[in-house]
């Protein structure tokens, strides 16, 4: 492979499986459990992390990330050790972003400090709404005031500050969004990811939506007024899109999502965590256990819980690259794409979405425009290699 | 050969759960035709597609050995029968092949529709009838409510009917009893030339093709020259049989017996069901009555959605052409769907068994255009064309005028339903011919368009009827109206595949359902895409598929690539299973949805 496929940064996940209650839209990997015995946890993440340093060898270590779940009920004592372990295994960036990802509930905001204090510098709240009704009826253990309160103590504390909204929810009006969007954009924020509810297989919506009990969603239509709405009023606000569902202030943008949009590498320590490593030319594709159980016993007799492994091949890195480049407003780089594929894109085809006015292009650059993102999957439906079924 | 009183020839008539196999397994078992250790359930059944929709193609027989009550000896003969309007004309040979039909009736749930059907058609070639209440041995049982229905619906006396249940073999006795001392023993003449019927044939990997033969007078045997009074083709009859239900060679069969020959006949085109069989010599100077050559009254095109297929799509359909010789094919190529066939076909049910067959046996994803029945017609220099595929219409300005087939349709139904069938008839242009009524049920005849029918007729019958209602049909001949090709645009282009004949007054209707229907079926792309119907350069209907406004995933992390990748890759794979017109991608099914109006 042409391209040299650390360019992109490497960052650092890891996955903490547990929450207070299962929010029915969520399909991440999360298990509700009574008691959780961080000790043991933050003996198998380490060792895991030891374990999966020393296999892949020195890197620059660009990002962490504790995500979930629910991170924010770490204990900060357990997330300080993962990151004094992470940044001894690896050399840390100058600037390194270390981000948790917290409920805003006032039990939460309480251990803010001390996350502070463990080395995190970024906090990306989980406020979904701005109402109680329909933080209720998303399954949220929190009240707006509650959120809001978190919001002004993480304010305080961290240098970043981001939080997700979920709009196009069940009886949403256009004005409301536009409404609740504006609230959210007056508050210190400088980082947003507002999300359109998806209904996903294998969750309570999806069952309900199945049996055709979950009402009042948004038809595709309305939902797409509401995208280019955010669209509008987020730029006008100072916070433009720099991916499909996610705005920053020019700067502010999460640098390590910013790694797998641009198709960086990154591993993935915990339950169902998932990596993308390379090395010597070829990229690896890993996943480990996604059962906390399996996943702890797996790490505590080998120090690994792999459940997946592939070397991926350049083709199917193009159409990865392609799919999560295309997210970002700067598009895909197409030397790196073309040097990936083996061949340049069907010319006829950009040329029809060009005057679709789907994507731009430069002679460096192709990306999906204001008009194309939200019909993303169908551009890349026409730009992705055809496989032999 | 067996003397003619000792022989019985019956079929069984049922809907389709209520015993039909189990009781001819059990006739089959208890008379020791099959030792218990060879038994399979349902011996009779074959092809998949006839089990899956309850529906028999070819006709199969087995003879069974019994020793009656009387304490002699007799030869029963079953005939397993075709059972769909399609083939009706196969059916009515098979019935004329017996003397008499057991008709089996649930006894928990009734008379049902395709018994009726069926039950006619016996009723049509003077048979005997003997009813049988089985499953009589379930809690819900109503055998005396049953036997009155019965006698209302259809009309025969069921007082004596014999009360079973074939599932634990109680009362198998008293229908091997009924069987010889109800039904007649078959007429004959062993002196007279021979006269055999041909009920049916196949092609046996092993044997070439196995002709089923009903013998009415005369004997036939192993090393005889046979004449087919119809094709006029010579054979050397290489080995006579009958099955019980394996291929036994027997030295003859005579007058009143069923069973095989075969005779180095290469392929099953080369037999005509209904052909009157007799010998090249001394043969019968005139054929058995009733026969009809096979002919294709529905037509469509048949294409490879993957072009790259035809030359398999052609191999498939001249093997499936060698066993079906009611089906005709010929090359046909068109603008937007490439290289294909134009296919003949007895009846919509005919097409759709021989496009099931194609894709899964020949593993070929087919378009299937819309059927059409053959149009007459008249050219302004006086010549006429027989034209089945729109695509031939010539310009308007070269046409004087067009005949159309018209059929003569006889439908029974409980006069419940009346009402909703003349609807549907006066629908479809059908001409009142009778109304008639036999108890509490109705028997309509009705002049209608063959084109009319093809479609869906039988299928929206059924539907208002709730299942009710037989359905027999015959050609009449032609006749002029004011027919019209019909065009559809998707997205400014016409696509000839979705081209349709249709009446004048009924155009526009039928113009707005198929674009309403291909609006359901056409996903939305990433522009607007109009669709129009149209005569001439006349829009006469229109809708418009909206663009896709919202098709993205709205969180996609480091561990979501993998899913979704493969997602896009299955969205794609998908896209390939559609025909490209223009820029506009077709699903292959809709094709033939597009045609289906849900009146």
């Amino acid at each position: 492979m042409a391209e040299d496929l650390q360019a992109a940064g490497f960052g650092l996940y890891v996955h903490w499986p547990f929450c207070q209650a299962k929010c029915p839209y969520c399909d991440f990997n999360s298990h509700v459990s009574a008691t959780v015995d961080q000790s043991r946890w933050q003996a198998a993440l380490l060792r895991n992390l030891e374990v999966e340093a020393a296999r892949i060898g020195p890197r620059r270590l660009d990002t962490i990330f504790f995500g979930g779940g629910t991170p924010s009920l770490m204990d900060p004592a357990l997330v300080g050790a993962v990151i004094d372990a992470a940044t001894s295994h690896f050399a840390p960036a100058e600037d390194i972003e270390i981000t948790l990802e917290a409920n805003p509930t006032s039990v939460e905001a309480g251990r803010f400090r001390g996350y502070a204090a463990a080395g995190v510098n970024r906090i990306s709240m989980g406020v979904q709404a701005l109402n109680d009704a329909d933080l209720k009826a998303l399954g949220r253990l929190h009240s707006a005031a509650e959120a809001r309160a978190a919001f002004d103590i993480a304010r305080g504390l961290f240098d970043r500050v981001s939080f997700d909204l979920i709009y196009a929810r069940q009886n949403q009006t256009r004005d409301a969004w536009r409404t609740e969007l504006g609230e959210a954009l007056t508050m210190a924020v400088d980082h947003l990811s507002l999300y359109q509810l998806t209904i996903e297989d294998g969750t309570r919506f999806g069952d309900l939506h199945a049996r055709g009990r979950l009402r009042g969603l948004p038809p595709d239509t309305l939902s797409a007024d509401m995208y280019h709405d955010t669209q509008d009023i987020c730029a006008a606000a100072g916070l433009p899109a720099y991916e499909v569902s996610n705005h920053a202030r020019p700067g502010a943008e999460s640098r390590h999502n910013l790694i797998y949009w641009r198709y960086g590498d990154y591993l993935g320590i915990g339950p169902g965590a998932h990596g993308r490593l390379s090395a010597g030319g070829t990229r690896r594709a890993e996943a480990a256990l996604r059962a906390p159980g399996a996943w702890l016993d797996a790490v505590e007799s080998t120090g690994r819980a792999v459940a997946d492994e592939m070397e991926l091949s350049p083709e199917d890195c193009a159409d990865e690259y392609l799919m999560m480049a295309m997210r970002l407003r700067e598009g895909v780089e197409l030397d790196r794409l073309d040097a990936l594929r083996g061949a340049p894109l069907d010319d006829r085809v950009l040329r029809d979405l060009e005057e679709m006015g789907f994507i731009g292009r430069s002679n460096a650059r192709l990306w999906a425009t204001d008009t194309g993102r939200p019909v993303l999957n169908a551009i890349l439906r026409e730009l992705m290699l055809d496989r032999v079924a | 050969m067996t003397e003619l009183s000792q022989i019985r020839n019956f079929s069984i008539v049922a809907h389709i759960d209520h015993g039909k196999s189990t009781l001819a397994d059990r006739l089959i078992q208890s008379t020791g035709t099959v030792q218990d250790r060879e038994m399979k359930e349902q011996l009779l059944d074959s092809m998949d597609i006839e089990r899956e929709r309850g529906i028999t193609i070819k006709a199969q027989t087995v003879r069974i050995d019994y020793r009656a009550a009387d304490g002699q000896d007799y030869v029963l003969n079953l005939i397993d029968t075709p059972g769909h309007v399609d083939f009706a004309y196969e059916v009515s040979r098979s019935m004329k092949a017996v003397e008499g039909s057991l008709l089996v009736v649930d006894a928990s749930q009734g008379v049902e529709a395709q018994t009726l059907a069926n039950v006619y058609q016996a009723i049509e070639a003077d048979h005997e009838i003997v009813p049988v209440l089985n499953k009589i041995d379930l809690p819900a049982a109503e055998p005396e409510r049953v036997k009155e229905q019965i006698e209302d619906v259809i009309g025969i006396d069921a007082s004596d009917a014999v009360e079973i249940s074939a599932k634990t073999g109680l009362g198998i006795g008293d229908v091997l009893e009924a069987i010889v001392t109800r039904l007649p023993a078959p007429k004959g003449n062993a002196d007279a030339p021979l006269k055999a019927m041909l009920v049916d044939s196949w092609y046996d990997a092993y044997l070439g093709v196995v002709v089923l033969v009903r013998v009415m007078d005369g004997v036939l045997k192993k090393s005889d020259r046979i004449r087919m009074m119809q094709t006029g083709a010579v054979y050397p009859v290489d080995r006579v049989g009958v099955f019980k239900p394996g291929m036994l060679p027997v030295d003859r069969l005579g007058p009143g017996e069923l069973g095989f020959l075969t005779a180095s006949i290469k392929q099953v085109r080369d037999t005509r069901v209904g052909d009157t069989i007799t010998h090249e010599k001394k043969g019968a100077e005139t054929p058995l009555p009733g026969f009809q050559p096979a002919q294709p009254v529905v037509f469509c095109g048949l294409f490879p959605v993957d072009s790259a297929e035809f030359e398999d799509l052609r191999d498939a359909i001249e093997k499936l052409a060698l066993n079906d010789a009611s089906f005709s094919y010929e090359m046909e190529t068109s603008a937007a769907l490439g290289f294909g066939f134009r296919c003949g076909f007895l009846g919509l049910l005919h097409l759709e068994v021989i496009r099931d067959r194609l894709e899964r046996e020949y593993g070929i994803d087919l378009i299937t255009t819309a059927p059409s029945v053959i149009y007459h017609v008249y050219k302004t220099d006086g010549t006429m064309i027989e034209m089945h595929n729109p695509a031939d219409m010539p310009e308007a300005v070269h046409v004087d005028r067009i005949e159309e087939p018209r059929i003569k349709a006889t439908i029974l139904v409980p006069d419940d339903y009346l009402g909703d069938v003349l609807k549907l008839c006066q629908d479809r242009r059908g001409i009142q011919l009778d109304l008639t009524y036999a108890g509490s049920r109705a028997m309509v005849v009705y002049d209608l368009p063959l084109n009319e029918v093809v479609f869906d007729f039988y299928d929206r019958l059924k539907s208002v009827t709730k299942g009710y209602a037989s359905f027999d049909y015959q050609m009449i001949g032609y006749a002029q109206d004011q027919l019209v090709k019909m065009q559809i645009l998707v997205n400014d282009e016409p696509v000839d595949a979705l081209s349709v004949m249709v009446h004048r007054a009924r155009a526009e209707a039928r113009g707005r359902v198929m674009c309403a229907k291909l609006k359901e079926l056409i996903p939305q792309h990433m522009f607007k895409i109009p669709i129009q119907a149209a005569i001439g350069g006349r829009i006469i209907a229109r809708e418009t598929i909206s663009a896709l406004r919202k098709d993205v995933t709205a969180k996609c992390y480091g561990g979501d690539v993998t899913r979704k990748k493969k997602l896009l890759e299955k969205q794609k794979a998908g896209k390939k299973k559609m025909r490209q017109f223009g820029r506009v991608e077709i699903p292959q099914s809709a094709f033939i949805n597009a045609l289906k109006m849900d009146e």
